[in-house]
């Protein structure tokens, strides 16, 4: 089987990390192998974050240009960083909510509009949108919307773990007072996207 | 607690580790008895998963004050036949060197295992050396794994190795090595020796140069036993079958073998993981019947120069391609794309390279930037006001440190002038107050300033350099993920420690002029900045506040969160706090008025000071 490629790209703190050992753990719960890359630089705080996996037979952990089955953008401009990625398959799911840097609101450099960025990406990708953070706010906690992220990238087809099995992992990896409010993230993400499609 | 998973007895239990979290689990199924590190990324979380895990496992763990002492540490234990091991950066084998060269000729009883983590692409780092040569150098054994499964189960062959030989055994990874995570599968846990007893035998472990002369005979000597184990070692292992030949290693291995299935591309691949001393009876075994070899390794051409040299030697008649003949880049780390274009240039291949091109749009960076809250930013913005009303501003050199700080780069800041390494804040300035005339400023925190930069203090006081030196003492080693240091009531084991006092040490060694101050009153200091300037000779201000993640962290338990705004109707738009403060929590709405992001704002407060806003338009929210 092919390797099936995800690269997260997000911001330092939106539980980017978090979000792919969730998908991380599923796969070694289901018995396959899974490889993922997690650099980051000198930035504690509020710089790019990208993570590589790929599930299935591979050695290597950065996925190569154009094979990214999924790339699953926690913020539209971080999404947009990472397209080259992508290829003639490829699927991006961006949460729509802008993180502005201290780059742009200094004045020193500008945040393209959101849906110029969407446009860009559907010209050449299929392109699901969704508010991250307002479905995490309505599952009951904003700290939740890399797990509604999650649920978003779940309900692609051909995604190679099915629901069951990612909310089992769900349930490990987050801490255990807040398992109810992140399966409901869970699920918001999830049928928010299966609607879309 | 986190790191749970690391102590699970299970064998054949599946975890999803880290490269760094499975060389601790291979470790301690290996019977570690000691552990020491100066911590550096990309082997940082190595210490931290021992800082939760060691005392649990019986194993003593430390971090020592700098990589010298760690590795003198580390052989210590070795040379008292407990199994020892000793990580840092790369650049952190450069601090510990000297003792790392003496440790091949004194050798080891118990086994020792040295992990250097480099670099390439320089992630966080000031350079990308390859460290594969220090094994050149210092005539030792060296290991080079591809993938946490492989990292786990080679330390265990590295220590065997290890006391096999008699020799430390250099482990070398890289950063994609290092923060890679993959299926790990556990062995048993082994638990190792508590304590080790030293067998006195000076002429075995003390290198004064009559022992050292045979120390170098018998080390060349044992070298050419290791150059046997490794050409039988399983760890050098040929896959595929093909007229061209590949030899790899490490992280560049993992893009050679999914290139070469991806893409059925007929190649026999010598996979290296035991790299010194270079394997000639493997290599030279692997070469017959090929016409074509292909060297694809990351950074220096080390393995290629090895297979040039003997190919000249024996006289192989062979097509060698690699760095040296221009089909691979010498600089930063291998990708699929870099692996696939240098395929295609050495072989003659079309693999095909890149992914789609998106339509192209300008969008904003994310540089790296001091943290909101950050006490940095709280001093280098009072220096600044001072200097400039001084009139010294532009004129002072600004040595700087590795940290945090090497953000005080960045506009409006700009106080990093000159950087080369841990401590060269101090010693650098002590260059500058002799060479020139001009004022020199000297920054490191609170952990580099334990690390490297008392003996260039010690220098600045003998040979009067007349410079302000400012310990930004944070509390913490905050860059590489907060752990702490011989200034802190703790240490590896997360036992209670004696904390050194930065303060009385440096009076301790004769400087005079010295002051503590809280960064976060910025009127304080100001005026302690103004005393250390007007002060002939050297002076010392440490500014003193632990770093803003801590208290973050602490308020967030604590259900405190305090945030700032600016009152719209006294706000004058002199944009002070925007531009020269500049928390990246600040920003301009389109009709120029100013605001504070309440995600971003962590309630320091500091900008509400009137020395940065002047006219008290900064005011924390009320709680409705």
């Amino acid at each position: 089987m092919r390797p099936y490629g995800i690269v997260y790209a997000g911001v330092g703190g939106q539980g980017v990390l978090t979000a792919s050992s969730i998908v991380g753990e599923a796969a070694i719960r289901r018995g396959l192998n899974v490889v993922m890359s997690e650099i980051h630089g000198m930035a504690q705080r509020g710089g790019s974050v990208v993570a590589e996996m790929r599930i299935g037979n591979a050695r290597s952990s950065i996925v190569p240009e154009g094979e990214a089955d999924v790339i699953l953008g926690f913020e539209p401009v971080e999404a947009y960083r990472v397209a080259h990625k992508g290829g003639e398959n490829t699927t991006v799911i961006m949460s729509t909510d802008p993180i502005i840097p201290f780059t742009v609101s200094v004045g020193k450099e500008t945040y393209p509009p959101v849906e110029e960025l969407v446009g860009a990406l559907q010209e050449k990708f299929r392109v699901v949108t969704l508010s991250a953070v307002g479905l995490a706010r309505k599952a009951g906690n904003l700290l939740t919307a890399n797990v509604v992220m999650v649920g978003a990238l779940t309900a692609l087809p051909g995604f190679p773990l099915d629901r069951e099995e990612m909310m089992e992992a769900v349930k490990v990896r987050v801490p255990p007072r807040f398992v109810e409010v992140n399966l409901k993230a869970f699920e918001l993400g999830y049928e928010e996207v299966s609607r879309c499609l | 607690m986190k790191y749970d998973m690391i102590l699970d007895p299970t064998p054949g239990r599946k975890a999803f580790l880290l490269g760094n979290e499975a060389v601790v689990r291979g470790a301690l199924e290996a019977g570690l008895s000691l552990a020491s590190t100066y911590p550096g990324t990309p082997s940082s979380e190595i210490g931290n998963v021992l800082h939760a895990v060691a005392k649990k496992a019986g194993v003593y763990f430390e971090f020592s004050t700098n990589e010298k002492v760690a590795m003198e540490v580390a052989a210590a234990g070795a040379a008292s036949g407990i199994r020892s091991m000793v990580f840092f950066k790369h650049v952190g084998l450069n601090v510990a060197a000297d003792a790392f060269m003496s440790t091949a000729y004194v050798g080891v009883r118990g086994g020792l295992v040295v992990i250097t983590a480099d670099d390439p692409s320089m992630h966080s780092s000031q350079n990308e050396q390859d460290n594969r040569y220090y094994a050149q150098i210092a005539q030792m054994p060296m290991m080079e794994p591809s993938s946490p499964q492989e990292a786990k189960d080679m330390i265990k062959e590295a220590f065997e190795i290890s006391e096999k030989l008699g020799l430390p055994v250099l482990f070398r990874m890289t950063t994609r090595v290092n923060h890679m995570r993959g299926v790990v599968e556990y062995g048993e846990l082994v638990k190792g020796k508590p304590k080790g007893r030293f067998e006195k035998a000076p002429s075995r472990y003390v290198p004064v140069p009559s022992n050292a002369r045979g120390m170098h005979i018998r080390l060349l000597k044992k070298m050419e036993e290791a150059e046997e184990m490794a050409s039988t070692s399983h760890l050098n292992r040929v896959e595929g079958e093909g007229d061209v030949g590949i030899i790899t290693s490490g992280a560049a291995y993992n893009y050679v073998a999914d290139v070469v299935e991806e893409h059925g591309i007929r190649a026999r691949v010598l996979k290296l993981g035991f790299t010194h001393p270079f394997p000639r009876a493997r290599v030279r075994e692997f070469l017959k019947g090929l016409k074509t070899v292909v060297v694809v390794e990351e950074l220096e051409p080390y393995m290629e120069k090895e297979l040039r040299a003997m190919a000249q030697v024996e006289g192989i008649d062979i097509r060698i391609h690699g760095k040296m003949d221009g089909h691979f880049p010498r600089h930063y780390e291998y990708t699929p794309e870099v692996v696939k274009r240098g395929l295609n240039s050495a072989l003659g291949l079309n693999l095909p390279v890149g992914g789609v091109k998106v339509r192209e749009i300008t969008v904003p960076s994310r540089p790296p930037v001091l943290c909101p809250g950050c006490p940095h930013r709280a001093t280098y913005y009072a220096i600044g006001a001072v200097l400039r009303a001084k009139k010294i501003r532009d004129e002072t050199i600004f040595t700087t440190d590795i940290g945090c700080y090497t953000l005080g780069i960045q506009k409006p800041y700009e106080m990093a002038d000159y950087l080369l390494c841990m401590g060269s804040s101090a010693g650098a300035a002590c260059g500058f107050a002799k060479a020139t005339d001009q004022p020199v400023m000297g920054f490191a925190g609170d952990s580099t300033f334990f690390h490297a930069c008392i003996p260039a203090l010690i220098n600045a006081v003998h040979n009067r350099a007349n410079m302000i030196f400012v310990v930004l003492d944070n509390r913490t080693t905050a860059m590489t993920g907060h752990q702490p240091h011989p200034g802190l009531p703790i240490d590896g084991l997360g036992d209670e420690a004696p904390a050194l006092d930065i303060e009385k040490v440096v009076r301790g060694i004769g400087i005079e002029h010295v002051e503590v101050v809280d960064p976060y009153d910025i009127k304080e200091t100001k005026a302690a900045f103004r005393r250390a300037v007007e002060h002939n000779g050297i002076s010392v201000v440490i500014t003193r506040r632990e770093c803003a993640l801590i208290m973050d962290a602490r308020n967030r338990k604590a259900g405190i969160f305090r945030k700032y705004d600016v009152n719209q109707d006294m706000c004058t738009r002199c944009y002070n706090c925007v531009e020269n403060f500049a928390c990246p929590a600040f920003y301009r709405d389109e009709e120029g008025g100013v605001h504070i992001n309440p995600y971003l704002c962590d309630g320091c407060g500091v900008c509400s000071q009137r020395d940065v806003c002047p006219f008290g338009a900064i005011e924390e929210v009320k709680k409705e």
